[in-house]
């Protein structure tokens, strides 16, 4: 079964990965869930990546990798907050997050 | 080094004066003794010079002015202005009645103001006006003169409004300010054309080029004299800008003598006498600045003869005389205009002068016995001769020059304007009008002046009994001056002798390198013969005949105390009013021009436009603007994500088409 065979499953699980990963985004409460699901959007876009460097060459894989330390650096950062958000409000409820509300 | 290269000194000495007891009066205010040096001793050194310049060109006729540059002041372009002063015959007789009649004035002003707590300050300010006045006579070009024709504009307004913690003196000062900045406008405007025609600003440029640049009669020269000529009527008190000058009275009566009878006053027949070949080339202009003096000195004399204030006659007066001087200038006899500001300046000096000396001798009087009478009231004076007999005397010599009587030196002057305008009617028959306006005024001359004389030192005394006592002559530091101004007054006419009485026209001979220009373009052949006896012999007649009627019909009535006197009636009030032109130019120009202010600019242009639509409206605008915006921003994170991921959806949908 040649590689390019793959592309178009690939590309469309990684559709409905980032569309599940928006979808949490935009109705979940929970900041560890929402965080979850962002990591799900860049997960997707990863496995596009991967699927295209099969027509287009190395550079989406080294891409992934990029995205891969960015994602790490973002998870230590955003756990970091969310932890300090805890210890502030006793909750991660994003709805009591509104304290810029003018 | 010559007198007339150290003319500067001439400015410079007043102006040094004008520091040091400007500086004294600021922290010094009791050093009156120091002030009473320095005051009148610039002057005084001033005057040496002036005298010393004099005599230089007495000795040696220049035919050419002498220019003094001391530096270049307005080099822009094209324009270039130097601060210059010019030495000829016409600045030189300027500058010597200026100093020589300011000298004698401070000298008097040491009696008069010796109380005054603003002592210092007051030399000061006379001593600056004197500086001013000097820039004002020797500049050697329009932008020049005009320094010191706004200078002593300015020096006016500090002066009439010397004592100006009360209102109506400080009004009087602005009144005459404004009155002024509208005739400037037209000095102003009048540079502003000769520049265009000429190029050039000097004095020297101009009247050596005026008759081959500009048309005789032209457009351009009628209104370059027009404008020049509203400045005039400005600064000289002529209809219809007149009405600042009795006002000016509010000041002490040396800033009246001084500045609003002998020098400053006379700058605008100064100026036409000194552009005589622009007025000379455009004869509308000239008619006119002859029927404007003929109608104020008529009009002037009017409302003098019922005035009760001493110092108001003599204003109205002044006003009525400086007509006189522009129908002289108006009619070509531009001598004849110089002769009578000459012979003027000495007799309503001393006029002015010696009506102080009475005013401080009623203030004295009341003030002795605490009684709040008006001591410039008239009608409070009365029999004063006994109390200031030398007084009494000048004042009659005064009274005697002015009215026209020989051999007194007003009868001269006048004599040769009214020959003038008679001489000119010749050629344009309007000027024999002028000749019977100003014939009419002189008669109404003699008679306001024989009632001012009677009223004050003739008939029984109405100060009061108990004040009658404290009535005597002023002190001799102020009865010297006017017996120098008496004798100028007497033997004045012998500057410009006719030949009548067999002199030879000295004034204007001496001043004809100077006029020759626009005599060039239009010379007056004078009367002579039996038409010259016969004016002369109106004249004299019509003086006597003023003075005896104005004695009669003051002493043959009963004058009673301002206090009991009935109010005038009929004509006589309205002349008491003048005219009601005050009345007539605050309901047409000033109150329009405050609703103007008020309603139109004030509440419409400033508070409507500016203050309302343009900065209130900017902030209303970002107000709504920044409303509207606001509520986008709900502080829900979820609802910032929608936006988001529509915006993105939105651009993914541009880059993929």
């Amino acid at each position: 079964m040649p590689a390019t065979s793959l592309l178009g499953p690939s590309l469309g699980l990684s559709a409905i990965l980032f569309s599940l990963g928006v979808a949490g985004v935009l109705l979940r409460r929970n900041a560890i869930v929402l965080f979850m699901c962002i990591e799900l959007m860049l997960n997707a876009v990863n496995l596009s990546f991967i699927a295209l460097a099969q027509l287009h060459g190395s550079g989406g894989q080294i891409i992934v990798l990029f995205v891969m330390t960015v994602a790490a650096a973002e998870a230590a950062v955003g756990l970091a907050i969310i932890l300090a958000i805890f210890r502030l409000k006793q909750s991660v409820d994003l709805k009591q997050l509104n304290l810029l509300q003018g | 080094m010559t007198f007339s290269h150290a003319v500067w000194l001439a400015v410079a000495l007043p102006l040094a004066g004008f520091l040091v007891n400007g500086a004294l009066a600021l922290r010094r205010p009791r050093a009156t003794g120091l002030v009473s040096v320095v005051g009148p001793g610039v002057l005084v050194a001033a005057f040496v010079v002036a005298a010393g310049i004099f005599l230089e060109l007495w000795r040696e006729p220049p035919h050419a002015p002498t220019v003094v540059s001391l530096w270049s002041w307005l080099p822009v372009g094209q324009l270039q202005v130097d601060l210059a002063f010019q030495v000829d015959q016409l600045s030189a007789v300027m500058l010597l009645i200026v100093t020589g009649v300011g000298s004698l004035i401070h000298l008097y002003s040491v009696g008069y103001m010796k109380a005054d707590p603003g002592y210092a300050r007051f030399f000061a300010y006379m001593n600056l006006f004197v500086a001013f006045m000097l820039v004002l006579v020797l500049g050697s070009s329009f932008p020049v003169m005009f320094i010191g024709w706004e200078g002593v504009g300015l020096c006016s307004y500090l002066l009439i409004g010397f004592w100006f913690n009360d209102k109506v003196n400080a009004d009087a000062g602005l009144k005459a300010f404004i009155m002024n900045r509208i005739g400037d406008v037209g000095f102003l405007v009048a540079m502003f054309l000769i520049w265009r025609a000429f190029g050039s600003l000097d004095f020297t440029w101009v009247t050596g080029h005026a008759a081959d640049t500009l048309a005789p009669g032209g457009a351009v020269v009628t209104a370059i004299t027009l404008f020049l000529f509203l400045g005039c009527t400005g600064k000289s008190a002529q209809i219809p800008l007149y009405t600042w000058l009795p006002d000016a009275m509010a000041g002490p009566t040396p800033v009246s003598a001084l500045i609003h009878a002998a020098t400053m006053v006379t700058a605008g027949v100064y100026l036409v006498a000194r552009t005589n070949v622009l007025f000379a080339l455009a004869p509308v202009s000239s008619t006119i600045v002859a029927g404007i003096g003929a109608l104020t000195a008529l009009f002037a004399a009017t409302i003098a003869l019922r005035q009760y204030d001493i110092k108001k006659v003599l204003a109205y007066s002044t006003v009525s005389q400086l007509g006189y001087m522009f129908v002289g200038v108006g009619t070509g006899a531009y001598a004849a205009g110089m002769f009578h500001l000459a012979t003027h300046a000495f007799f309503k000096a001393l006029l002015f002068l010696g009506a102080g000396s009475v005013i401080h001798a009623m203030h004295e009087a009341y003030h002795a016995t605490h009684s709040h009478e008006d001591a410039q009231d008239m009608r409070n004076m009365g029999g004063l001769r006994h109390a200031m007999p030398w007084t009494f005397g000048l004042m009659l010599v005064a009274t005697l020059a002015i009215a026209g009587i020989p051999p007194f030196s007003g009868f001269f002057s006048k004599d040769e304007i009214l020959s003038a305008a008679f001489a000119r009617g010749g050629e344009a028959p309007i000027y024999y009008l002028f000749y019977a306006m100003g014939i009419l005024a002189a008669l109404l001359t003699a008679y306001y002046m024989a009632r001012l004389m009677a009223m004050t030192f003739l008939g029984p005394n109405r100060t009061g009994e108990r004040e009658r006592t404290h009535l005597h002559e002023a002190p001799w530091i102020m009865t010297g001056p006017l017996l120098a101004l008496g004798v100028l007054s007497t033997v004045g006419g012998a500057l410009n002798l006719p030949h009548l009485v067999g002199g030879h026209s000295a004034l204007e001979r001496w001043l004809e390198p100077v006029l020759a220009p626009g005599l060039a373009v239009g010379r007056l052949s004078m009367p002579e013969g039996s038409t010259e006896y016969l004016l002369v012999g109106a004249a004299v007649a019509i003086g006597v005949i003023g003075l005896l009627l104005g004695f009669r019909a003051t002493l043959g009535r009963g004058i009673l105390p301002a206090r009991e006197a009935p109010p005038d009636t009929g004509f006589a009030l309205v002349l008491n009013r003048k005219y009601y032109i005050d009345e007539l130019y605050e309901a047409v120009v000033v109150r329009p021009l405050l609703w103007l202010s008020r309603v139109v600019l004030w509440r419409g242009v400033d508070q409507g436009l500016v203050d309302g639509a343009a900065v209130n409206g900017a902030a209303w605008t970002s107000r709504v603007f920044g409303g509207g915006l606001r509520l986008l921003q709900t502080g829900h994170v979820g609802a910032y994500v929608v936006l988001f991921l529509v915006g993105a959806l939105w651009i993914l949908r541009a880059v993929i088409r």
